[in-house]
């Protein structure tokens, strides 16, 4: 049995400890947002938050999560400035590589609140779009950046 | 909020509820009869169904794939019938002959036809339905219906200023005739056609409840991954399933006619089952396959004369007495469609019917596939059309590739099952965009206008052994071969364009823009070399050449005056033009280039001008060029798949690169006004940047990129031109 704690709820799952974090959060748990694009930390369609950071759950055995503070894009509040941005700017298309762009960019401006295009970039470019919705992307990190300096949560 | 309802009609009438914590979280029932018809709704058509609470439903035929057709559509309806837009929510559509693509005969989503196909389709639905909403309530009120209008949801009398919402005349409208010919807006008169709607899709989308096929879940439900010959063509001659069963949640390992499945209780079980699966294979013939060999095969066949596409004047004669002759040759690799989302299909066979939930462009051919594998009638089989994660023509598979092979796999296992691919299956899996070889020359007259054009295209047949055969091959040519060649617009009095189409095991499909995405590439990077051979300006020589074209050369004037062609730029950058038609919508482009000190290519701007005639919500015409652009220059800078002794020799994302956001160019995209009948837009974004950025490459650095991608070695090759 493994312990997990999964936005603020506790789970005990009877799963080998080498089974990918990415796999447990989907099957087990349920919790669909986070999605599969490579199974190799290459495309950040699978990024969730472990103790705060941004982490790829495709390479992450679940024993390696185990008591520690995992959030997942359902986690994130629906009013949290960058799910809104994304709304406002309509950055997705087909919307699969969304959750992991969300949760990347949520840690980004955690780190730093106000990033500039190449922060952005340089962060950013472990999430592969296949739509191509960069553009938007960028431009959303901005808008969500001024609206957490304005007052919004973070 | 949510809109999206990834369950079919009579799921939704089963559960009787738009909006539920289960169906968000892709889970879905097992079949169960589905009540009848609720007697208070009103569904004039296959398209609306109003219920007594106001909601608006619109049924979608068409799959929604990132292009934003479940905005779009529903925005022709609601238009049409004056309806709120906040009531408007949207149901993909089962299966049914009521739901065949307009023009195709089947159900389906591709070719940039969407909008166009589904125009006059879903005007006369929405108008229909004003039209009985508002005869419902002057017959309450007994007043003359022409008397009244319809607006944002209500049916008014201005007379007696009376008006009542349609969720009230519900029932009374559903008794109505349904009117055969109704009137429809005129333009001016659109409210929501036209307007930056916002994409219904989009929260769902956000918050991660957006249900993808990977996402479905049915109850008892097993997971499946196949183990397929690494050679296309070849055969299983053998298999151990001894060591695959040993492993932790493995249920069964069944052989099938595409491989082997290991089928378990989870994802990760059934492929640690498959990693230690032994097979022993039949390579066949392309054992030894090479893409060196494909290459020097397809060179030597370009130089012989292939069966005429377009034939005008006399190329040869007029070439062999040139003066100035200027020849080149081109070539693009195999590509994978790459979407985010690795295929896969969930089935749930019973003896007496069977649901398929699953993320394609395809319904009717993957409905009937499944159908003839499982020895079901057609109607037998449920399909339910879940969102996709990408599909840029992947998903709308001639052959049904995964979902008849989910349907053997359900057969064998006989319990539901999710069959599902890995990123190197769908990398190492076919179906690609053809590799193309061109060898093309033309010649100039003393005043450096072209006299004669020949272009020679090799590469394999799409269409061929597709039920598209009889549509698209005309006297041996495959059109989607030669798309965007044999059409060139310039002015020029000889033109020869001949195809060779030589047979291969390795599977070919169409790929978002299909022959556009080479034929561009060569079209407007050799009429750039014509323009320097002519010592003219790029872009006025082509200018010069479009007399027979007037939408295309205002277009092109658009995007030069928007970039300001011409202007100086920083040192180290330069520019580059392109212009192309394709699904009936011209896009040209600007792209801004250096090269950076690695030897890279950096795209820093692409100023896009499109006329795509009449337009329905102009944001997503902006996102589409912006995707378009983004998927055109993953092919132009980065991606290649490539046969090494029979094998793909890629396998992920690390070495199949697609564009990162660390390459993404500022786009600016312009839209043309335009009262033409609306054109394509999925995919004419794509064709004209590969030749942007290579002619933009060109002024920079003086080198001719003919080949895809670009590679470094390709800018540091002396060369001159």
């Amino acid at each position: 049995m493994i312990s997990l704690d999964v936005n603020g709820k506790t789970y005990n799952i009877d799963v080998g400890p080498e089974a990918p974090l990415l796999w447990v959060i989907r099957e087990h748990l349920g919790l669909s947002g986070t999605k599969f694009g490579c199974g190799m930390a290459l495309c950040g369609a699978c990024t969730v938050h472990i103790d705060g950071k941004a982490t790829r759950s495709c390479q992450t055995p679940v024993k390696d999560a185990a008591g520690k503070k995992i959030t997942t894009i359902e986690g994130i509040p629906d009013d949290h400035p960058v799910k809104k941005a994304w709304i406002e700017d309509e950055v997705p298309q087909c919307g699969y590589c969304q959750p992991g762009q969300i949760m990347e960019a949520v840690a980004l401006l955690k780190e730093n609140p106000n990033p500039g295009d190449d922060d952005i970039d340089n962060v950013m470019s472990g999430n592969l779009c296949r739509c191509g919705t960069y553009q938007r992307i960028r431009r959303s990190i901005h808008s969500a950046s001024k609206m957490m300096a304005e007052g919004g949560k973070s | 909020m949510s809109v999206i309802i990834n369950i079919s009609r009579r799921d939704f009438l089963k559960t009787g509820a738009l909006i539920g914590g289960g169906l968000i979280l892709g889970v879905f029932p097992r079949y169960e009869e589905a009540p009848g018809e609720e007697a208070a709704t009103f569904a004039p058509n296959a398209f609306i169904r109003i219920g007594t609470d106001g909601i608006v439903t619109v049924v979608v035929n068409k799959s929604e794939m990132g292009q934003g057709v479940y905005t779009s559509l529903p925005m022709v309806v609601a238009d049409e019938l004056e309806a709120d837009w906040s009531t408007i929510r949207i149901e993909p559509a089962p299966v049914d002959p009521a739901y065949n693509h307009t023009v195709w005969g089947i159900q389906g989503t591709g070719g940039s036809t969407s909008t166009w196909s589904t125009w006059d389709q879903l005007r006369k639905a929405g108008a229909a339905a004003r039209v009985m909403l508002i005869q419902a309530a002057a017959e309450i009120w007994g007043v003359d219906p022409l008397s009244c209008k319809a607006e944002n949801g209500f049916v008014i009398h201005p007379e007696t200023k009376k008006q009542l919402p349609y969720g009230k005349l519900t029932e009374k409208a559903a008794r109505m005739c349904v009117p055969q010919d109704v009137p429809l807006k005129k333009p001016e008169k659109y409210k929501i056609i036209g307007k930056p709607v916002k994409r219904l899709d989009t929260p769902d989308k956000v918050m991660g409840k957006a249900v993808f096929g990977i996402d479905v879940k049915v109850p008892d439900m097993l997971t499946a991954v196949v183990e397929r010959c690494p050679v296309f063509g070849g055969k299983l001659k053998s298999f151990s399933d001894k060591k695959a069963k040993a492993v932790a949640g493995v249920r069964s390992v069944v052989q099938i006619p595409t491989g082997v499945a290991v089928v378990a209780d989870n994802f990760w079980s059934a492929k640690l089952g498959r990693d230690v699966l032994e097979t022993v294979w039949d390579e066949g013939p392309l054992s030894g396959f090479d893409t060196k060999k494909q290459r020097s095969d397809y060179a030597a066949l370009a130089k012989r004369p292939g069966t005429a596409a377009r034939k005008e004047g006399d190329a040869e004669d007029a070439l062999s007495k040139a003066k100035k002759r200027i020849s080149a040759e081109y070539e693009v690799p195999y590509l994978a469609h790459a979407t985010m989302e690795p295929l896969n299909a969930v089935i749930d066979f019973r003896e007496d019917g069977c649901d398929i939930w699953t993320g394609t462009q395809f319904q009717t051919v993957d409905r009937n596939s499944a159908a003839e594998v499982l020895g079901l009638k057609p109607e037998q089989v449920r399909l339910h059309t879940t969102l996709l994660g990408g599909g840029f023509g992947r998903r709308a598979n001639p052959h049904s590739d995964f979902v008849t092979e989910a349907a053997h796999v359900a057969k064998a296992v006989k319990k539901p099952v999710k069959v599902m691919w890995t990123r190197e299956d769908d990398i190492r899996g076919g179906y690609y965009r053809p590799m193309w070889y061109d060898r093309i020359a033309a010649c100039l007259d003393g005043n450096g206008k072209p006299i004669a054009w020949r272009h020679t295209v090799v590469g394999q047949s799409i269409i061929a052994g597709t039920a598209f055969e009889k549509m698209l091959v005309q006297e041996g040519v495959d059109e989607t071969s030669v798309e965007g060649a044999k059409d060139i617009p310039y002015d020029i009095p000889n033109i020869l364009v001949d195809l060779h189409s030589p047979k291969y095991p390795i599977t070919v499909q169409w790929w978002r823009s299909v022959g556009h995405s080479h034929t561009a590439f060569v079209v407007e990077t050799f009429i750039d070399e014509l323009a320097q051979a002519a010592g003219k300006d790029p872009y006025e020589f082509r200018r010069s050449l479009l007399s027979k074209d007037p939408r295309r050369k205002a277009l092109l004037e658009l995007v030069a005056q928007k970039a300001g062609w011409g202007s100086v730029l920083p040192a180290g950058h330069g520019r580059g033009i392109a212009v192309h038609k394709s699904f009936g919508s011209y896009v040209a482009q600007v792209a801004e280039v250096s090269i950076s000190r690695e030897g890279e290519v950096r795209v820093h701007k692409v100023v896009c001008a499109v006329d795509c005639g009449r337009i329905v919500n102009p944001d997503t015409i902006e996102a589409q060029m912006e995707s378009g652009i983004a998927f055109g220059l993953s092919a132009a800078l980065f991606s290649e798949i490539t046969f090494n002794k029979g094998r793909v020799a890629q396998s992920n994302f690390h070495d199949y690169q697609l564009m990162r956001i660390n390459h993404m160019p500022v786009v600016e995209v312009h839209i043309m006004p335009s009262e033409e009948k609306s054109g394509g837009i999925g995919e004419p974004g794509v064709p004209p940047v590969a030749p942007a950025v290579a002619n933009a490459v060109f002024a920079v650095t003086g080198k001719r990129m003919r080949r895809l991608p670009i590679r470094a070695e390709d800018l540091k090759r002396a060369e001159a031109v």
